[in-house]
């Protein structure tokens, strides 16, 4: 069953240098139950398209054309400010930034407690109670005892195990999860990922998952969309996307992963930069650092094909 | 002196007090209540080399790389940078030019009020290290090209970034007063791997080029194995594990050092399960006695739940290798 569906979206800028467009066309879907794991370029887009869904892009940033469905309702609409108390319930949000989500003047189960009890009909005493529990389940040592604590008391993994908490705590059915483990080790990202998956499995939580750690692709998504210059380069299930990709910077993005197993004088890297978005060339957006450009890439922009077991943006698929 | 390592660390010790009135009452017991984030460890750093250090969340870190610059002062014992005591040598602004840091949030440290060019500049201006504005631009334009950004990206203000683009930000004000001695919080943990390549083929170009010295903090391992010379291991406040990169990470001595490995995501998606380190993480506040690793650790016996380890020296063909431990101490841990 679909839960999300995203279609055309598109996100401009208007800026002193002229509008940029941040997002061009982007369609995906995620179903109950399933992680869509979504990777690509720094600046891609991936956070501002987590944004667009849960209605809080910045001005002057706005959705120029498509529309965002959850359940079939649309909730891109511009009377999104009726919309907003179900998608503060149905939508539950870990930003990339752990600062921003967490009041650094408030300790943080009284911030927990507040998100809660506006979810849910709970006395001060069993709020509480849930709070020590998800802090629990998101690792954090001591919990009964650190509760009463403040951001800044906090390392950098700790704070975003807190942020995680704050968002599963209202327990929603879509989750949109930016970076959630970046600052954690292997151990409690283990820990995360885990709890991650019992949620999809026993809630049917829908969730997309932003990460740049392939190995968190690889062992939570169930499909991944590689994303570049505002554009889905390829989708597809996790292990064709991985272990067989098929556009051309997918396999650049691959190539550039350190191994563990053994040691080399230089990571391969794509040479170049991303576009500007205010100079995005005609065409193929990868096609300035694409090994395997030719004419027809410089001059059309290719839409997405199949390419074997998953769809690429790129002209080498058009049958 | 060119046998002078560039960072060295003596039995520092840094404690939080974390009394707090509700802390108090809940645990009904008196007084102040310290939790002691680093604990008497000792480190050096030759010049252009890399330390990394690795450990769970919370084991102390990014305190320790707060002590390196200086940002935090030690409870107890000592840091001497290029053989001085770091609080002097951060007196003399030429030696406090020669140290920067790329912090872990790269949010809270930029002023969202500058423009990037500012940003990327400050340490020039505060060192004086070109005077005329369009060395400035020039630089700055340089410096955000190497990090993949554009010299028209110093026009806008942070917030018009991504959390990797601002990431790069930080690194490129890092790099701009030219240090010696950087110490890098999960430098690349925002960006996806193409770029993060980059940076640290750029990290390592530098280092080859200028002998930078590092001090490199990442929970992501084949980015650790990839830039270390030497490797901690900590765990709670103490390093556990300190050896040759490689040593540490073909021959893992240390029970926590083993698990730490094993709990890696497999990106070969064998669809073998991870392990992660099993059992409760313990509270920094009221560590467990002896060694602290003790209620997690397969090897654990009754010493271990009354001595603290202190650390063994051991033999490896990359170079030796300091272990606390009691069973590798006793022979025991071979398996
Ligand atoms: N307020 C803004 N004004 C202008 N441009 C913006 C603004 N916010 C974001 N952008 C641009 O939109 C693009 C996409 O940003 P987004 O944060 O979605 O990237 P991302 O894919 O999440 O990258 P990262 O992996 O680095 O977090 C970037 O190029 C960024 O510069
Ligand atoms: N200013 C502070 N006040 C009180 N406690 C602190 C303070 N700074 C750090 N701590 C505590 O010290 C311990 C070590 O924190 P530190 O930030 O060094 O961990 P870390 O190893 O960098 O973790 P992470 O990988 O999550 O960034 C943690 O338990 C943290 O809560
Ligand atoms: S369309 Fe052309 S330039 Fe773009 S990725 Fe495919 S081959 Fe490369
Ligand atoms: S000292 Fe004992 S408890 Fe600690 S790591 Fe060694 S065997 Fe395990
Ligand atoms: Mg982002
Ligand atoms: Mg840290």
């Amino acid at each position: 069953m679909t839960l999300l569906e995203v279609d055309g979206l598109t996100v401009e800028f208007p800026t002193r240098r002229g509008l940029l467009r941040a997002l061009d066309q982007v369609s995906f879907s995620i179903g109950a139950g399933e992680v869509l794991g979504v990777v690509g370029e720094s600046g891609a887009g991936k956070s501002l398209t987590g944004a667009a869904i849960i209605g809080l892009l910045e001005p002057p940033g706005r959705i120029a054309g498509g529309q965002i469905r959850l359940d079939g309702r649309r909730i891109d609409t511009p009377t999104r400010e009726q919309l907003r108390p179900i998608r503060g319930r149905q939508i539950g949000a870990i930003f990339q930034d752990p600062l921003t989500t967490l009041n650094p003047l408030y300790s943080i189960g009284r911030q927990l407690v507040e998100t809660i009890q506006t979810h849910l009909q709970l006395s001060d005493r069993d709020a509480r109670a849930r709070a020590v529990r998800w802090l629990e389940e998101v690792g954090i040592p001591a919990a009964r005892q650190r509760i009463g604590a403040y951001p800044h008391e906090f390392s950098g993994g700790m704070r975003q195990r807190v942020v995680i908490a704050l968002a599963l705590c209202a327990e929603p059915r879509l989750l949109i999860a930016d970076e959630p483990t970046t600052a954690l080790d292997v151990s409690v990202q283990a820990q995360i990922i885990a709890l991650l998956k019992r949620l999809t499995r026993d809630h049917g939580t829908a969730v997309m998952l932003v990460t740049h750690d392939m190995g968190v692709i690889a062992e939570a998504a169930d499909r991944v969309a590689v994303m570049y210059a505002g554009r889905i380069a390829e989708i597809g299930p996790v292990r064709a996307v991985v272990q067989q990709p098929a556009h051309p910077y997918t396999q650049g993005l691959m190539d550039s992963i350190p191994s563990l197993q053994h040691r080399v004088g230089r990571l391969r890297q794509i040479d170049g930069a991303m576009p500007r978005l205010t100079a995005i060339p005609a065409g193929c957006a990868f096609s300035p650092r694409c090994p395997k450009v030719f004419h027809r890439c410089r001059v059309e922009r290719p839409d997405l094909f199949d390419a074997g077991d998953t769809r690429a943006a790129c002209w080498l698929y058009d049958a | 002196m060119p046998d002078t390592p560039v960072l060295q660390a003596i039995g520092v010790t840094r404690s939080f007090d974390v009394s707090k009135p509700w802390l108090q009452r809940t645990l009904t017991r008196k007084g102040r209540l310290l939790l002691r984030a680093v604990d008497d460890i000792n480190f050096s750093i030759a010049r252009g080399s890399t330390l990394s250090l690795v450990g769970e969340s919370g084991c102390g870190k990014s305190t320790v790389a707060r002590l390196a610059v200086g940002l935090y002062a030690p409870s107890a014992g000592q840091i001497l940078f290029e053989g001085k005591a770091l609080s002097a040598a951060r007196a003399q602004p030429a030696l406090r030019r020669r140290m920067n840091m790329i912090f872990q949030d790269p949010y809270a440290s930029l002023n969202p009020r500058w423009r990037v060019r500012d940003i990327v500049a400050e340490p020039i201006r505060a060192f004086a290290l070109l005077s005329s504005r369009s060395a400035i631009v020039e630089r700055v334009g340089a410096l955000l090209t190497q990090v993949g950004l554009s010299p028209a990206d110093g026009e806008k203000f942070p917030h018009e970034f991504s959390g990797g683009q601002r990431q790069r930000i930080s690194i490129a004000r890092a790099l701009s007063s030219e240090p010696a001695f950087l110490v890098c919080d999960e430098p690349t943990s925002a960006l996806d791997v193409s770029v993060q390549a980059q940076i640290l083929n750029l990290m390592r170009d530098l280092q080859m080029r200028l002998g930078l010295t590092y001090l490199f903090i990442s929970h992501n391992l084949a980015v650790v194995r990839h830039m270390s010379d030497r490797l901690g291991v900590m765990y709670l406040g103490r390093i556990v594990e300190l050896g040759p990169g490689e040593a540490v990470f073909r021959t893992p001595r240390h029970p926590y050092t083993r698990l730490l490995l094993e709990a890696i995501p497999d990106l070969a998606m064998t669809g073998k399960p991870r392990t992660p380190v099993g059992g409760e993480v313990p509270s920094p506040i009221d560590p467990p006695p002896g060694c602290s690793f003790h209620p997690r650790c397969p090897l654990a016996n009754a010493r271990c739940r009354i001595e603290r380890p202190a650390h063994t020296l051991l033999a490896d063909p990359q170079g030796e290798v300091l272990v606390a431990c009691h069973a590798v101490e006793e022979g025991r841990h071979a398996a």
